[in-house]
């Protein structure tokens, strides 16, 4: 029996319809994702000022052989990256946890701690980087009066490489923490609370129940928000340009104590008009945010379900 | 003009997310395109610190009933930074933006962005403006970029209180007579720094003083054919040791210019005096207003000098660019100058008025009366000028390191000076 037209159309429209409708997504990655990438590695082979596009020239990986052998403000901008990436991440998912932990008990008012929770997320990057910049002042800055308190007071936070990383992780822990927080919160109370009532059985104390039950029943919660913190990290460009504002913001201090790579990518390519080398950084920057990506996952699946 | 370090960082945040964006995508979604609404032509006016144009504007609009002028204002590295990406991409410049003079020569390397003035009457304006300024924005071509706003002048802006309490003059008369030279100036700050109190210093920090002394040399970090000198310039050099050695005397309360710990500073009373060029007169007085008549303004160590001053440009990517043009020859001619240079301080880049006795006859009240009209017109009138090279703005920025590794005791001068050099050595490329 032959086809009809509608037989047919209807075949088409069974095959074909389902593209339809996920091209939208595919749409916009393509030019909103796709596109820049593939553009940015076509620009990061070239040598190209950024007001110059006409002038720019193909210098093959010249640009990636300048920066991996030959450059070492880059090495010290990734060095700060690692750093802070670990001074941030570390401590985030640690306060997150035991944050969680504590509203997931009954106490009065949870609802409004809960909500709490996000407020310091919602606020504008740049808002917090310029409270906490003040709070970090040398001169008048309230960490500083606060540990004049205990015959210490003097630091000049800008000034040195571990204060000032101290100083940056501090706001993005600050920011952060409730984000993971809430995570974990939400799955914590997926845990049937018949696991906790064996556990009390079977002898097991608030900690021991928290590390043997808690935490391993997190595990996908964790690996999820590492690996978000990490490739949030990994790009850190706000936080350290606006703690050291002024002519010099993007060198990240006088010493480039903590300019990150992403701040050196905006230095090199904003500052220095060096469009070709910001785009090879880029390029880098992706794909070491992809390599310690992976390996804070590796890590975090090591997370017994004993 | 400098950086009045506003507080729109979120401004800053989102120039720099629209201009990643842009630069990445080849977009140019972002930014400032005027849809002409209304019938009005609209014209949008990009700045940074302040100057003062939000009066002149009301009278423009008022004499123009079909025009609307919008102003935003960034600071001064985002300023710059943001109309690069802009001109970059094609789109999102404003209609009019200030180039500062120690970014013009950059921007007047690419002129094809920007309207040539000369083919839209500038030419016949041409004489209104101090001849240098005239030529600085001048590109190797013959474009002509900009028109000349304010220029920065040199002075001291001293605390009058400060001095006293340290049994120094506080007149102005005798303040200038206590230096004659650099050297005067700092031994002056011995002076006062063996009886000043806990917390105060005797300048605001040494990269300020670096820009004045730099601003003095003949020539500066580049020679006239765009080669950098920082190296072999002996007066750099010189300048640079001086400070050092002002800064180990302890006399610096180490604060880099144009951030808001500086800002602070001029509110706390941390320093008694700062390298003044006509611009931060206005600067200081909008920081802490509450210092009124504490200020007094001396002339600069070694006479005249330049440090700062704008011009108005005209982006050829703007949609209005006949109606801007107009609009910023008018807010640069000498009338609209003298007006900025009584209510703001900023000095006028027009020579016909520096015998003006409506110029010349100015007082500031908030300093203390000081005669800044005279003061500023004769030091403007001594002032050679020195050539800008490309990228003048981003040495001052890599001096501006340097001196803060010094005044933050991680280097001393001679390593930091060679960690400068090659850190501008790369600027060359």
């Amino acid at each position: 029996m032959a086809l009809t037209f509608a037989d047919r159309r209807h075949k088409w429209d069974v095959k074909l319809s389902p593209f339809g409708f996920v091209s939208p997504y595919f749409l916009i990655f393509g030019v909103f994702g796709l596109f820049p990438l593939l553009y940015t590695a076509f620009v990061s082979l070239q040598k190209r000022n950024l007001l110059d596009a006409e002038g720019a020239r193909f210098i093959g990986f010249g640009n990636y052989e300048q920066l991996l052998f030959h450059d070492p403000y880059f090495w010290n901008a990734m060095g700060n990256t690692v750093s802070l990436w670990l001074l941030t991440t570390i401590p985030q998912i640690l306060f997150a946890l035991g944050i969680a932990h504590l509203l997931n008990r009954r106490l009065r008012g949870r609802t409004l701690f809960r909500m709490g929770m996000i407020l310091p997320n919602i606020t504008s990057v740049a808002a917090v980087t310029i409270i906490f910049a003040q709070l970090f002042g040398r001169d008048f800055g309230l960490v500083n009066w606060v540990l004049s308190w205990f015959g210490g007071g003097h630091v000049d936070w800008q000034a040195g490489t571990a204060s000032s990383h101290t100083a940056i992780a501090a706001m993005v822990v600050w920011r952060w923490t409730g984000y993971h927080a809430l995570i974990f919160l939400a799955s914590m109370q997926a845990i049937p609370s018949t696991m906790y009532e064996a556990a009390t059985l079977d002898g097991a104390r608030g900690w021991q129940q928290f590390w043997r039950i808690t935490v391993p029943l997190l595990r996908p919660q964790i690996i999820f928000s590492t690996v978000i913190a990490t490739t949030g990290n990994m790009r850190l460009l706000a936080e350290p340009l606006l703690f050291n504002p002024g002519t010099a913001a993007a060198t990240g201090g006088s010493d480039r104590q903590f300019q990150t790579a992403a701040l050196y990518l905006y230095e090199q390519g904003f500052t220095k008009y060096d469009f070709g080398y910001s785009s090879a950084i880029a390029l880098i920057l992706a794909v070491a945010t992809m390599l310690v990506a992976g390996l804070s996952y590796l890590v975090t699946r090591r997370i017994q379900t004993d | 003009m400098r950086p009045k370090t506003t507080n729109r960082r979120i401004r800053l945040i989102a120039g720099a997310v629209c201009a990643g964006l842009a630069a990445v995508t080849a977009l140019s979604a972002c930014g400032g395109g005027d849809a002409g609404g209304g019938g009005k032509i609209k014209l949008s006016l990009g700045l940074f610190g302040n100057f003062g144009y939000t009066d002149l504007i009301k009278e423009y609009q008022a004499a123009h009933p079909d025009i609307e002028i919008t102003e935003r204002t960034a600071s001064y590295s985002d300023h710059h930074k943001n109309l690069a990406a802009h001109l970059a991409t094609g789109g999102g410049a404003a209609d009019i933006e200030a180039i500062d003079t120690g970014y013009v020569a950059q921007f007047k390397a690419t002129p094809d962005k920007f309207v040539d003035l000369t083919t839209v009457g500038g030419d016949k304006l041409k004489d209104r403006w101090l001849g240098w300024k005239w030529s600085a924005s001048l590109a190797k071509g013959g474009q002509q970029i900009g028109y000349g706003t304010d220029v920065g002048g040199l002075a001291i802006c001293y605390r009058r209180d400060l001095l006293q309490n340290a049994g120094l003059p506080a007149d102005r008369e005798a303040v200038s007579a206590l230096w004659p030279t650099w050297q005067a100036f700092f031994d002056t700050g011995k002076r006062f720094q063996a009886k000043a109190p806990t917390g105060v210093k005797w300048m605001d920090g040494g990269p300020t003083v670096l820009n004045a002394i730099f601003g003095q040399a003949p020539t500066g970090y580049y020679d006239q054919s765009d080669k950098l000198v920082v190296d072999s310039n002996p007066a750099l050099r010189a300048g640079w040791d001086q400070v050092v050695d002002a800064v180990k005397a302890n006399l610096s309360a180490g604060l880099l210019y144009s951030t808001p710990t500086w800002n602070t500073g001029f509110t706390q009373g941390q320093f008694a005096t700062v390298t003044c060029p006509a611009w931060m007169m206005t600067k200081i007085k909008d920081q802490a207003p509450d210092t009124s008549g504490k200020w007094d303004v001396a002339t600069v160590p070694g006479g005249g000098g330049n440090w700062g001053g704008s011009y108005l440009t005209i982006p050829k990517q703007g949609k209005h660019t006949k109606e801007a043009a107009e609009l910023a020859a008018w807010l640069t001619a000498p009338e609209q100058q003298a007006k900025v240079f009584t209510s703001q301080g900023l000095l006028p880049s027009t020579p016909s008025l520096y015998d003006d006795p409506k110029i010349t006859g100015y007082t500031n009240p908030f300093f203390n009366n000081a005669p800044v009209g005279k003061l500023f017109t004769d030091a403007a009138k001594k002032l050679n000028p020195q050539y800008q090279g490309p990228k003048a703005g981003d040495v001052q920025t890599e001096f501006g390191n340097a001196m803060q590794r010094v005044e933050q005791g991680k280097q001393d001068g001679a390593a930091a000076w060679q960690q400068l050099v090659g850190d501008v050595a790369k600027l060359q490329s």
